[in-house]
Protein backbone atom coordinates (compact mmCIF):
# COMPACT_ATOMS: atom_id res chain seq x y z
CA UNK A 1 0.00 0.00 0.00
CA UNK A 2 1.13 3.43 -1.21
CA UNK A 3 0.76 6.29 1.61
CA UNK A 4 -1.20 8.88 -0.45
CA UNK A 5 -0.70 11.91 2.13
CA UNK A 6 -0.94 12.63 5.35
CA UNK A 7 -1.82 15.60 7.72
CA UNK A 8 0.05 15.74 11.05
CA UNK A 9 -0.90 18.14 14.04
CA UNK A 10 -2.75 20.36 11.59
CA UNK A 11 -5.04 22.87 12.82
CA UNK A 12 -6.85 25.04 10.25
CA UNK A 13 -10.20 27.10 9.71
CA UNK A 14 -11.15 30.34 8.47
CA UNK A 15 -8.93 33.93 9.42
CA UNK A 16 -8.76 33.68 13.07
CA UNK A 17 -11.73 31.20 13.73
CA UNK A 18 -10.00 27.53 14.11
CA UNK A 19 -12.39 24.89 13.01
CA UNK A 20 -9.89 22.08 12.96
CA UNK A 21 -7.62 21.32 16.01
CA UNK A 22 -4.59 18.85 15.90
CA UNK A 23 -5.56 16.61 13.28
CA UNK A 24 -3.27 13.75 12.33
CA UNK A 25 -4.50 11.36 9.64
CA UNK A 26 -3.01 9.47 6.28
CA UNK A 27 -4.75 8.48 3.66
CA UNK A 28 -3.26 4.68 1.23
CA UNK A 29 -3.81 3.71 -1.77
CA UNK A 30 -7.26 1.58 -1.50
CA UNK A 31 -8.77 3.21 1.10
CA UNK A 32 -12.74 3.98 1.00
CA UNK A 33 -12.74 6.05 3.83
CA UNK A 34 -16.32 7.44 4.74
CA UNK A 35 -16.18 10.67 6.71
CA UNK A 36 -18.49 11.45 9.10
CA UNK A 37 -19.43 14.25 12.01
CA UNK A 38 -21.82 17.01 12.83
CA UNK A 39 -22.55 20.27 10.96
CA UNK A 40 -19.73 22.33 11.61
CA UNK A 41 -17.23 19.71 13.04
CA UNK A 42 -15.17 20.70 9.91
CA UNK A 43 -15.74 17.54 7.70
CA UNK A 44 -15.78 20.20 4.10
CA UNK A 45 -13.06 22.11 6.05
CA UNK A 46 -10.60 19.60 6.38
CA UNK A 47 -11.19 18.14 2.33
CA UNK A 48 -10.65 21.87 1.52
CA UNK A 49 -7.18 21.90 3.53
CA UNK A 50 -6.34 18.41 1.62
CA UNK A 51 -7.38 20.07 -1.82
CA UNK A 52 -5.50 23.40 -1.17
CA UNK A 53 -8.63 25.66 -0.97
CA UNK A 54 -7.55 26.17 2.70
CA UNK A 55 -4.06 26.77 4.12
CA UNK A 56 -3.08 25.21 7.29
CA UNK A 57 -2.66 27.28 10.15
CA UNK A 58 -0.11 25.19 11.78
CA UNK A 59 0.88 21.82 11.49
CA UNK A 60 2.30 19.91 8.20
CA UNK A 61 0.31 18.42 5.08
CA UNK A 62 2.35 16.31 3.11
CA UNK A 63 0.87 15.47 -0.14
CA UNK A 64 2.67 12.67 -2.26
CA UNK A 65 0.36 12.32 -5.05
CA UNK A 66 0.32 15.29 -7.50
CA UNK A 67 -2.63 17.85 -7.19
CA UNK A 68 -3.71 17.37 -10.39
CA UNK A 69 -4.25 13.42 -9.50
CA UNK A 70 -6.97 14.43 -7.02
CA UNK A 71 -10.36 14.24 -8.23
CA UNK A 72 -13.12 16.47 -6.41
CA UNK A 73 -16.98 16.45 -6.45
CA UNK A 74 -17.95 19.69 -4.17
CA UNK A 75 -21.45 19.64 -2.55
CA UNK A 76 -23.70 21.24 -5.26
CA UNK A 77 -25.03 23.81 -3.58
CA UNK A 78 -21.87 25.31 -3.78
CA UNK A 79 -22.90 25.06 -7.91
CA UNK A 80 -24.75 27.91 -10.10
CA UNK A 81 -27.12 26.16 -11.65
CA UNK A 82 -27.68 28.53 -14.39
CA UNK A 83 -24.40 29.12 -15.70
CA UNK A 84 -24.51 28.77 -19.23
CA UNK A 85 -22.55 25.60 -19.61
CA UNK A 86 -23.21 22.46 -21.39
CA UNK A 87 -22.54 19.08 -19.59
CA UNK A 88 -20.00 18.40 -22.12
CA UNK A 89 -17.65 21.48 -21.31
CA UNK A 90 -18.22 20.17 -17.45
CA UNK A 91 -16.99 17.03 -17.76
CA UNK A 92 -14.04 18.71 -19.85
CA UNK A 93 -13.04 21.00 -17.31
CA UNK A 94 -11.93 17.90 -15.12
CA UNK A 95 -8.57 18.01 -17.41
CA UNK A 96 -8.21 21.97 -16.64
CA UNK A 97 -4.97 21.74 -16.07
CA UNK A 98 -4.22 21.42 -20.13
CA UNK A 99 -7.02 24.18 -20.98
CA UNK A 100 -4.22 27.09 -21.43
CA UNK A 101 -4.46 27.69 -24.73
CA UNK A 102 -6.59 24.93 -25.60
CA UNK A 103 -8.37 26.80 -27.94
CA UNK A 104 -5.14 26.27 -30.34
CA UNK A 105 -5.33 22.18 -30.44
CA UNK A 106 -8.46 20.16 -30.97
CA UNK A 107 -7.90 17.92 -28.19
CA UNK A 108 -9.81 15.02 -29.66
CA UNK A 109 -8.43 12.66 -26.76
CA UNK A 110 -9.70 14.61 -24.05
CA UNK A 111 -12.94 15.24 -25.39
CA UNK A 112 -13.52 11.23 -26.06
CA UNK A 113 -12.43 10.26 -22.59
CA UNK A 114 -15.70 12.49 -21.60
CA UNK A 115 -18.19 11.31 -24.24
CA UNK A 116 -16.53 7.70 -22.62
CA UNK A 117 -17.34 8.46 -19.53
CA UNK A 118 -20.62 10.09 -20.09
CA UNK A 119 -21.61 6.87 -21.52
CA UNK A 120 -20.15 5.09 -18.87
CA UNK A 121 -22.30 6.60 -16.62
CA UNK A 122 -25.38 6.50 -18.98
CA UNK A 123 -25.77 9.96 -20.04
CA UNK A 124 -24.55 10.49 -23.36
CA UNK A 125 -27.62 11.65 -24.19
CA UNK A 126 -27.98 14.40 -22.17
CA UNK A 127 -23.98 15.40 -23.01
CA UNK A 128 -25.01 19.34 -24.63
CA UNK A 129 -28.07 19.96 -22.22
CA UNK A 130 -27.42 22.82 -19.71
CA UNK A 131 -26.44 22.15 -16.19
CA UNK A 132 -29.59 23.96 -15.33
CA UNK A 133 -31.51 21.62 -17.02
CA UNK A 134 -30.14 18.36 -14.99
CA UNK A 135 -32.13 16.48 -12.29
CA UNK A 136 -30.21 16.11 -9.28
CA UNK A 137 -29.04 12.53 -9.94
CA UNK A 138 -28.05 13.45 -13.55
CA UNK A 139 -26.32 16.56 -12.25
CA UNK A 140 -24.44 14.45 -9.07
CA UNK A 141 -22.93 12.11 -12.09
CA UNK A 142 -22.08 14.67 -14.34
CA UNK A 143 -20.22 16.45 -11.33
CA UNK A 144 -18.69 12.36 -10.68
CA UNK A 145 -17.73 12.41 -14.51
CA UNK A 146 -15.28 15.44 -14.09
CA UNK A 147 -13.66 14.07 -10.92
CA UNK A 148 -13.06 11.70 -12.77
CA UNK A 149 -11.38 13.20 -15.76
CA UNK A 150 -8.07 12.87 -14.80
CA UNK A 151 -7.72 8.91 -13.35
CA UNK A 152 -7.39 10.65 -9.94
CA UNK A 153 -5.49 8.25 -7.77
CA UNK A 154 -7.34 10.08 -5.03
CA UNK A 155 -11.23 11.04 -5.54
CA UNK A 156 -12.95 13.16 -2.49
CA UNK A 157 -16.23 13.35 -2.70
CA UNK A 158 -18.80 16.38 -0.50
CA UNK A 159 -21.81 14.71 0.41
CA UNK A 160 -22.93 13.07 -3.50
CA UNK A 161 -26.24 12.00 -2.21
CA UNK A 162 -27.84 15.70 -1.70
CA UNK A 163 -30.81 15.77 -3.82
CA UNK A 164 -30.76 12.80 -5.32
CA UNK A 165 -33.26 9.79 -5.27
CA UNK A 166 -32.66 6.83 -3.50
CA UNK A 167 -32.56 4.64 -6.58
CA UNK A 168 -29.47 6.82 -7.41
CA UNK A 169 -27.88 6.85 -4.18
CA UNK A 170 -27.69 2.98 -4.29
CA UNK A 171 -25.99 2.58 -7.76
CA UNK A 172 -23.74 5.76 -6.54
CA UNK A 173 -22.13 4.08 -3.52
CA UNK A 174 -22.16 0.61 -5.88
CA UNK A 175 -20.37 2.78 -8.35
CA UNK A 176 -17.49 4.02 -6.03
CA UNK A 177 -17.15 0.35 -4.51
CA UNK A 178 -16.57 -0.67 -8.41
CA UNK A 179 -14.17 2.81 -8.07
CA UNK A 180 -12.46 1.99 -5.45
CA UNK A 181 -10.39 -1.19 -7.18
CA UNK A 182 -8.34 1.73 -8.98
CA UNK A 183 -8.54 4.78 -6.91
CA UNK A 184 -8.78 5.57 -3.01
CA UNK A 185 -11.66 7.45 -1.60
CA UNK A 186 -12.58 10.12 0.77
CA UNK A 187 -16.45 10.51 0.98
CA UNK A 188 -18.22 13.20 3.25
CA UNK A 189 -21.64 12.12 4.50
CA UNK A 190 -24.59 12.98 7.04
CA UNK A 191 -25.62 9.98 6.57
CA UNK A 192 -23.50 7.56 8.81
CA UNK A 193 -25.83 4.39 8.59
CA UNK A 194 -25.89 4.09 4.75
CA UNK A 195 -22.52 4.75 3.60
CA UNK A 196 -21.28 2.77 6.53
CA UNK A 197 -22.19 -0.24 4.36
CA UNK A 198 -19.84 0.59 1.60
CA UNK A 199 -17.01 2.12 2.82
CA UNK A 200 -13.78 0.27 4.75
CA UNK A 201 -13.37 2.71 7.34
CA UNK A 202 -14.61 5.80 9.16
CA UNK A 203 -13.18 8.83 10.26
CA UNK A 204 -15.22 11.32 12.86
CA UNK A 205 -14.49 14.48 12.26
CA UNK A 206 -15.57 17.08 14.89
CA UNK A 207 -13.10 19.81 15.38
CA UNK A 208 -10.17 16.96 15.43
CA UNK A 209 -10.34 13.93 13.30
CA UNK A 210 -10.54 10.02 14.86
CA UNK A 211 -10.27 7.52 12.25
CA UNK A 212 -12.09 4.22 13.00
CA UNK A 213 -10.21 1.34 11.73
CA UNK A 214 -13.49 -0.59 10.59
CA UNK A 215 -16.83 0.36 8.65
CA UNK A 216 -18.62 -0.39 12.26
CA UNK A 217 -19.43 2.15 14.46
CA UNK A 218 -21.60 1.88 17.66
CA UNK A 219 -23.43 5.29 19.19
CA UNK A 220 -21.01 4.92 21.86
CA UNK A 221 -17.90 4.68 20.28
CA UNK A 222 -19.35 8.23 18.68
CA UNK A 223 -19.81 9.37 21.92
CA UNK A 224 -16.88 8.76 23.32
CA UNK A 225 -15.34 10.15 20.16
CA UNK A 226 -17.24 13.21 21.07
CA UNK A 227 -19.31 12.61 17.96
CA UNK A 228 -22.88 13.52 18.20
CA UNK A 229 -24.10 11.67 15.62
CA UNK A 230 -27.89 9.45 15.98
CA UNK A 231 -26.93 6.34 13.56
CA UNK A 232 -30.46 6.65 11.31
CA UNK A 233 -31.14 5.75 7.77
CA UNK A 234 -34.17 6.24 5.52
CA UNK A 235 -35.76 4.62 2.62
CA UNK A 236 -34.60 1.62 1.11
CA UNK A 237 -31.34 1.78 1.36
CA UNK A 238 -29.34 -1.19 2.02
CA UNK A 239 -27.55 -0.43 4.96
CA UNK A 240 -25.92 -1.81 8.67
CA UNK A 241 -27.26 -1.66 11.64
CA UNK A 242 -24.77 -1.09 13.44
CA UNK A 243 -25.92 -1.43 17.35
CA UNK A 244 -26.92 -4.75 17.88
CA UNK A 245 -24.99 -6.49 15.48
CA UNK A 246 -21.73 -7.74 14.71
CA UNK A 247 -21.77 -8.55 11.33
CA UNK A 248 -23.05 -6.54 8.31
CA UNK A 249 -26.71 -7.59 8.16
CA UNK A 250 -28.63 -6.25 5.00
CA UNK A 251 -31.84 -4.39 5.93
CA UNK A 252 -34.12 -2.68 4.18
CA UNK A 253 -36.54 -0.49 6.44
CA UNK A 254 -38.65 2.20 6.11
CA UNK A 255 -38.59 4.91 9.33
CA UNK B 1 -33.86 53.11 -47.02
CA UNK B 2 -32.41 56.05 -49.18
CA UNK B 3 -32.38 58.66 -46.49
CA UNK B 4 -30.07 55.67 -44.24
CA UNK B 5 -28.00 55.03 -46.95
CA UNK B 6 -27.05 58.91 -47.40
CA UNK B 7 -26.90 59.35 -43.40
CA UNK B 8 -23.65 57.47 -43.87
CA UNK B 9 -22.32 60.43 -45.67
CA UNK B 10 -21.99 61.98 -43.23
CA UNK B 11 -18.22 61.54 -40.95
CA UNK B 12 -20.54 61.76 -37.53
CA UNK B 13 -23.16 59.43 -38.33
CA UNK B 14 -20.36 56.70 -39.74
CA UNK B 15 -18.29 57.37 -36.72
CA UNK B 16 -21.93 56.47 -35.05
CA UNK B 17 -21.94 53.24 -36.36
CA UNK B 18 -18.36 52.29 -35.58
CA UNK B 19 -19.14 53.04 -32.42
CA UNK B 20 -22.16 50.80 -32.14
CA UNK B 21 -20.65 48.35 -33.74
CA UNK B 22 -17.20 47.95 -31.74
CA UNK B 23 -19.59 48.70 -28.44
CA UNK B 24 -21.36 45.85 -29.18
CA UNK B 25 -18.25 43.51 -29.11
CA UNK B 26 -16.68 44.45 -26.01
CA UNK B 27 -19.82 45.02 -23.85
CA UNK B 28 -21.41 41.70 -25.21
CA UNK B 29 -18.80 39.63 -24.88
CA UNK B 30 -17.82 41.17 -21.35
CA UNK B 31 -21.36 41.15 -20.15
CA UNK B 32 -21.65 37.71 -21.08
CA UNK B 33 -19.06 37.59 -18.46
CA UNK B 34 -20.54 39.41 -16.08
CA UNK B 35 -23.65 37.80 -15.92
CA UNK B 36 -22.73 34.34 -16.10
CA UNK B 37 -20.60 35.01 -12.95
CA UNK B 38 -23.56 37.20 -11.64
CA UNK B 39 -21.30 40.07 -11.09
CA UNK B 40 -23.90 42.91 -12.29
CA UNK B 41 -23.61 44.63 -9.04
CA UNK B 42 -19.81 45.18 -9.01
CA UNK B 43 -20.24 46.07 -12.52
CA UNK B 44 -22.31 48.88 -11.54
CA UNK B 45 -20.60 50.56 -8.79
CA UNK B 46 -17.22 50.46 -11.14
CA UNK B 47 -19.33 52.50 -13.51
CA UNK B 48 -20.13 54.85 -11.73
CA UNK B 49 -17.27 55.08 -8.87
CA UNK B 50 -15.68 56.30 -12.68
CA UNK B 51 -17.60 58.93 -12.13
CA UNK B 52 -14.86 60.23 -9.66
CA UNK B 53 -12.62 60.12 -11.99
CA UNK B 54 -14.24 62.27 -14.82
CA UNK B 55 -14.89 65.10 -12.12
CA UNK B 56 -11.05 65.19 -11.48
CA UNK B 57 -10.20 65.13 -15.31
CA UNK B 58 -11.86 68.26 -15.96
CA UNK B 59 -10.87 69.86 -12.67
CA UNK B 60 -7.04 69.06 -13.55
CA UNK B 61 -8.14 70.06 -17.66
CA UNK B 62 -7.08 66.01 -18.32
CA UNK B 63 -9.34 63.92 -21.00
CA UNK B 64 -12.06 62.28 -18.78
CA UNK B 65 -11.62 59.20 -19.64
CA UNK B 66 -8.53 59.00 -18.62
CA UNK B 67 -9.24 59.84 -15.43
CA UNK B 68 -12.37 57.35 -15.48
CA UNK B 69 -10.02 54.58 -16.23
CA UNK B 70 -7.95 55.21 -13.29
CA UNK B 71 -10.50 55.47 -10.69
CA UNK B 72 -12.78 52.10 -12.10
CA UNK B 73 -9.86 50.11 -11.95
CA UNK B 74 -9.02 51.14 -8.59
CA UNK B 75 -12.32 50.58 -7.57
CA UNK B 76 -12.83 47.40 -9.06
CA UNK B 77 -9.53 46.54 -7.06
CA UNK B 78 -10.86 48.40 -3.87
CA UNK B 79 -14.35 46.44 -3.91
CA UNK B 80 -12.22 42.62 -3.70
CA UNK B 81 -9.69 44.56 -1.37
CA UNK B 82 -12.58 45.64 1.31
CA UNK B 83 -14.51 42.35 1.33
CA UNK B 84 -11.72 40.08 1.48
CA UNK B 85 -8.97 42.01 3.62
CA UNK B 86 -11.42 44.22 5.60
CA UNK B 87 -14.07 41.97 6.16
CA UNK B 88 -16.85 44.28 4.57
CA UNK B 89 -19.67 42.72 3.44
CA UNK B 90 -19.44 42.42 -0.66
CA UNK B 91 -22.03 44.38 -1.51
CA UNK B 92 -21.53 47.24 1.49
CA UNK B 93 -17.97 47.61 0.02
CA UNK B 94 -19.84 48.28 -3.48
CA UNK B 95 -21.91 50.63 -2.68
CA UNK B 96 -19.19 52.50 -0.52
CA UNK B 97 -17.30 52.73 -3.73
CA UNK B 98 -19.96 53.42 -6.21
CA UNK B 99 -21.31 56.50 -3.51
CA UNK B 100 -17.47 57.66 -3.25
CA UNK B 101 -16.88 57.93 -6.53
CA UNK B 102 -19.83 60.26 -7.34
CA UNK B 103 -19.16 62.16 -4.69
CA UNK B 104 -15.90 63.13 -5.86
CA UNK B 105 -16.86 63.80 -9.18
CA UNK B 106 -19.17 66.05 -8.03
CA UNK B 107 -17.18 67.64 -5.67
CA UNK B 108 -14.75 68.02 -8.85
CA UNK B 109 -17.29 69.42 -11.10
CA UNK B 110 -18.12 72.13 -9.01
CA UNK B 111 -14.23 73.31 -8.23
CA UNK B 112 -14.41 73.53 -11.71
CA UNK B 113 -14.20 77.16 -12.62
CA UNK B 114 -17.10 77.84 -15.49
CA UNK B 115 -19.20 75.46 -16.73
CA UNK B 116 -18.61 72.23 -17.41
CA UNK B 117 -18.96 71.62 -21.52
CA UNK B 118 -20.09 67.70 -22.33
CA UNK B 119 -20.57 66.89 -18.25
CA UNK B 120 -24.53 65.07 -20.00
CA UNK B 121 -22.54 62.92 -22.46
CA UNK B 122 -20.86 61.52 -19.73
CA UNK B 123 -23.74 61.03 -18.19
CA UNK B 124 -26.20 60.10 -20.19
CA UNK B 125 -24.14 59.23 -23.55
CA UNK B 126 -23.85 60.70 -26.69
CA UNK B 127 -22.64 58.48 -29.49
CA UNK B 128 -23.19 61.03 -32.48
CA UNK B 129 -20.40 63.21 -31.08
CA UNK B 130 -17.89 60.25 -30.69
CA UNK B 131 -14.33 61.00 -31.83
CA UNK B 132 -12.62 58.96 -34.22
CA UNK B 133 -9.30 59.33 -31.41
CA UNK B 134 -12.36 57.47 -29.29
CA UNK B 135 -12.89 54.85 -31.91
CA UNK B 136 -9.44 53.89 -32.32
CA UNK B 137 -9.55 53.46 -28.55
CA UNK B 138 -12.73 51.35 -28.68
CA UNK B 139 -10.90 49.15 -31.78
CA UNK B 140 -8.31 48.26 -29.76
CA UNK B 141 -9.61 47.38 -26.75
CA UNK B 142 -12.27 44.72 -29.03
CA UNK B 143 -9.69 43.15 -30.78
CA UNK B 144 -7.71 42.42 -27.23
CA UNK B 145 -11.20 41.11 -25.94
CA UNK B 146 -11.73 39.20 -28.91
CA UNK B 147 -8.37 37.82 -28.37
CA UNK B 148 -8.47 37.29 -25.24
CA UNK B 149 -11.11 34.90 -24.72
CA UNK B 150 -10.59 33.25 -27.71
CA UNK B 151 -6.89 32.17 -26.50
CA UNK B 152 -8.30 31.57 -23.02
CA UNK B 153 -11.78 30.72 -23.29
CA UNK B 154 -11.98 27.31 -21.50
CA UNK B 155 -9.86 29.21 -18.77
CA UNK B 156 -11.84 31.68 -18.59
CA UNK B 157 -15.03 29.28 -19.01
CA UNK B 158 -13.74 27.12 -15.98
CA UNK B 159 -12.79 29.90 -13.70
CA UNK B 160 -15.77 31.14 -13.29
CA UNK B 161 -18.49 28.41 -13.49
CA UNK B 162 -16.21 26.47 -10.70
CA UNK B 163 -13.54 28.59 -9.30
CA UNK B 164 -12.89 25.99 -6.12
CA UNK B 165 -12.21 23.75 -8.68
CA UNK B 166 -10.08 25.43 -10.76
CA UNK B 167 -7.97 26.09 -8.00
CA UNK B 168 -7.99 22.57 -7.26
CA UNK B 169 -7.15 22.29 -11.14
CA UNK B 170 -4.01 24.35 -10.83
CA UNK B 171 -5.39 27.23 -12.74
CA UNK B 172 -4.42 30.21 -12.05
CA UNK B 173 -7.66 31.74 -10.85
CA UNK B 174 -6.84 35.10 -9.24
CA UNK B 175 -4.60 36.34 -12.17
CA UNK B 176 -7.61 35.89 -14.34
CA UNK B 177 -9.70 37.23 -12.05
CA UNK B 178 -7.52 40.40 -11.96
CA UNK B 179 -7.55 40.05 -15.58
CA UNK B 180 -10.67 40.07 -16.45
CA UNK B 181 -11.71 42.85 -13.69
CA UNK B 182 -9.25 45.00 -15.72
CA UNK B 183 -11.02 44.19 -19.15
CA UNK B 184 -14.17 45.07 -17.35
CA UNK B 185 -13.30 48.13 -15.83
CA UNK B 186 -12.01 49.03 -19.41
CA UNK B 187 -14.79 47.97 -21.05
CA UNK B 188 -17.01 50.36 -19.24
CA UNK B 189 -14.68 53.27 -19.42
CA UNK B 190 -14.02 53.35 -23.19
CA UNK B 191 -18.04 52.94 -23.77
CA UNK B 192 -19.43 55.29 -21.62
CA UNK B 193 -19.66 57.55 -24.48
CA UNK B 194 -21.48 55.62 -26.45
CA UNK B 195 -24.85 55.26 -23.70
CA UNK B 196 -23.23 57.18 -20.45
CA UNK B 197 -22.33 55.96 -16.90
CA UNK B 198 -26.37 56.01 -16.23
CA UNK B 199 -26.99 53.79 -18.56
CA UNK B 200 -24.24 51.70 -19.25
CA UNK B 201 -24.76 48.30 -17.09
CA UNK B 202 -27.71 47.80 -19.74
CA UNK B 203 -25.57 47.19 -22.24
CA UNK B 204 -23.70 44.62 -20.56
CA UNK B 205 -26.80 43.09 -19.35
CA UNK B 206 -29.49 43.22 -21.44
CA UNK B 207 -28.39 41.54 -24.91
CA UNK B 208 -27.26 38.94 -22.88
CA UNK B 209 -30.60 38.21 -21.22
CA UNK B 210 -31.89 38.45 -24.46
CA UNK B 211 -29.19 35.59 -25.86
CA UNK B 212 -29.50 33.11 -22.99
CA UNK B 213 -33.57 33.17 -23.42
CA UNK B 214 -32.12 31.38 -26.96
CA UNK B 215 -28.79 29.45 -25.45
CA UNK B 216 -27.69 27.87 -22.34
CA UNK B 217 -24.11 27.58 -23.53
CA UNK B 218 -21.69 30.48 -22.99
CA UNK B 219 -19.59 30.97 -26.02
CA UNK B 220 -23.16 31.18 -28.07
CA UNK B 221 -24.26 33.64 -25.21
CA UNK B 222 -21.15 35.65 -26.60
CA UNK B 223 -21.94 35.70 -29.93
CA UNK B 224 -25.84 35.85 -29.88
CA UNK B 225 -25.04 39.58 -26.98
CA UNK B 226 -23.42 40.41 -29.48
CA UNK B 227 -25.41 40.54 -32.48
CA UNK B 228 -28.22 41.70 -30.10
CA UNK B 229 -26.22 44.41 -28.78
CA UNK B 230 -25.16 45.81 -32.12
CA UNK B 231 -28.82 45.35 -33.66
CA UNK B 232 -30.06 47.28 -30.83
CA UNK B 233 -27.60 49.63 -30.72
CA UNK B 234 -28.30 50.64 -34.69
CA UNK B 235 -31.76 50.82 -34.42
CA UNK B 236 -31.95 52.60 -31.57
CA UNK B 237 -29.26 55.09 -33.18
CA UNK B 238 -31.71 55.33 -36.42
CA UNK B 239 -35.10 56.44 -34.22
CA UNK B 240 -33.16 58.08 -31.79
CA UNK B 241 -31.79 60.26 -35.13
CA UNK B 242 -35.01 60.67 -37.14
CA UNK B 243 -37.32 61.39 -33.66
CA UNK B 244 -34.69 63.83 -32.32
CA UNK B 245 -34.60 62.21 -29.16
CA UNK B 246 -31.47 61.39 -26.92
CA UNK B 247 -29.34 58.66 -28.30
CA UNK B 248 -28.30 56.70 -24.97
CA UNK B 249 -31.67 56.34 -23.94
CA UNK B 250 -33.03 55.49 -27.20
CA UNK B 251 -30.68 52.50 -27.50
CA UNK B 252 -31.55 50.99 -24.31
CA UNK B 253 -35.27 51.11 -24.78
CA UNK B 254 -34.37 49.09 -28.20
CA UNK B 255 -32.44 46.26 -26.14
CA UNK B 256 -35.29 46.36 -23.70
CA UNK B 257 -38.03 45.66 -26.56
CA UNK B 258 -35.74 43.41 -28.85
CA UNK B 259 -35.55 41.56 -25.35
CA UNK B 260 -39.26 41.15 -25.16
CA UNK B 261 -39.92 40.49 -28.61
CA UNK B 262 -37.49 37.64 -28.15
CA UNK B 263 -39.15 36.12 -25.06
CA UNK B 264 -42.62 36.53 -26.68
CA UNK B 265 -41.54 34.65 -29.75
CA UNK B 266 -40.08 32.13 -27.57
CA UNK B 267 -43.04 31.95 -25.22
CA UNK B 268 -45.38 31.64 -28.22
CA UNK B 269 -43.15 28.84 -29.75
CA UNK B 270 -41.10 27.20 -27.04
CA UNK B 271 -39.52 24.05 -29.40
CA UNK B 272 -37.54 26.80 -31.14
Amino acid sequence: MKKLLELKDLSAGYDKNIVLENVSFEVFSGDFIGIIGPNGGGKTTLIKTILGLIKPASGEMNMLISKTNIGYLPQVNQIDKRFPISVIDVVRSGKANSALFSSFHKNTAEKEKAEALLAEMGISHIRNKAIGELSGGQMQRVFLCRALMNQPELLILDEPSTYVDNNFEGELYLKLKELNEQMAILLISHDVGTISFFVKTIACVNRTVHHHPSNIISEEQLASYNCPLQIITHGNIPHTVLKQHDEHEHHGHNH
Amino acid sequence: MGTIIELFSYDFFVNAFWASLLAAISCGIVGTYIVSRRIVFISGGITHASFGGIGMGYYMGINPLIGAGIFSILSGMGIQLFSSKGKVREDSSIAIWWSLGMAIGIIFVYMTPGYAPNLMSYLFGSILTVSSAELWLMAALSAIIVLFFTLFYRTILYVAFDEDFARTSDLPVDLFNYLLMILISLTIVLNIRVVGIILILSLLTIPQATANVLTREFSRMMVYSVVFAFLASFIGLLISYFADIPSGATIIFTQVVLFGLVKLIFVLHPSR
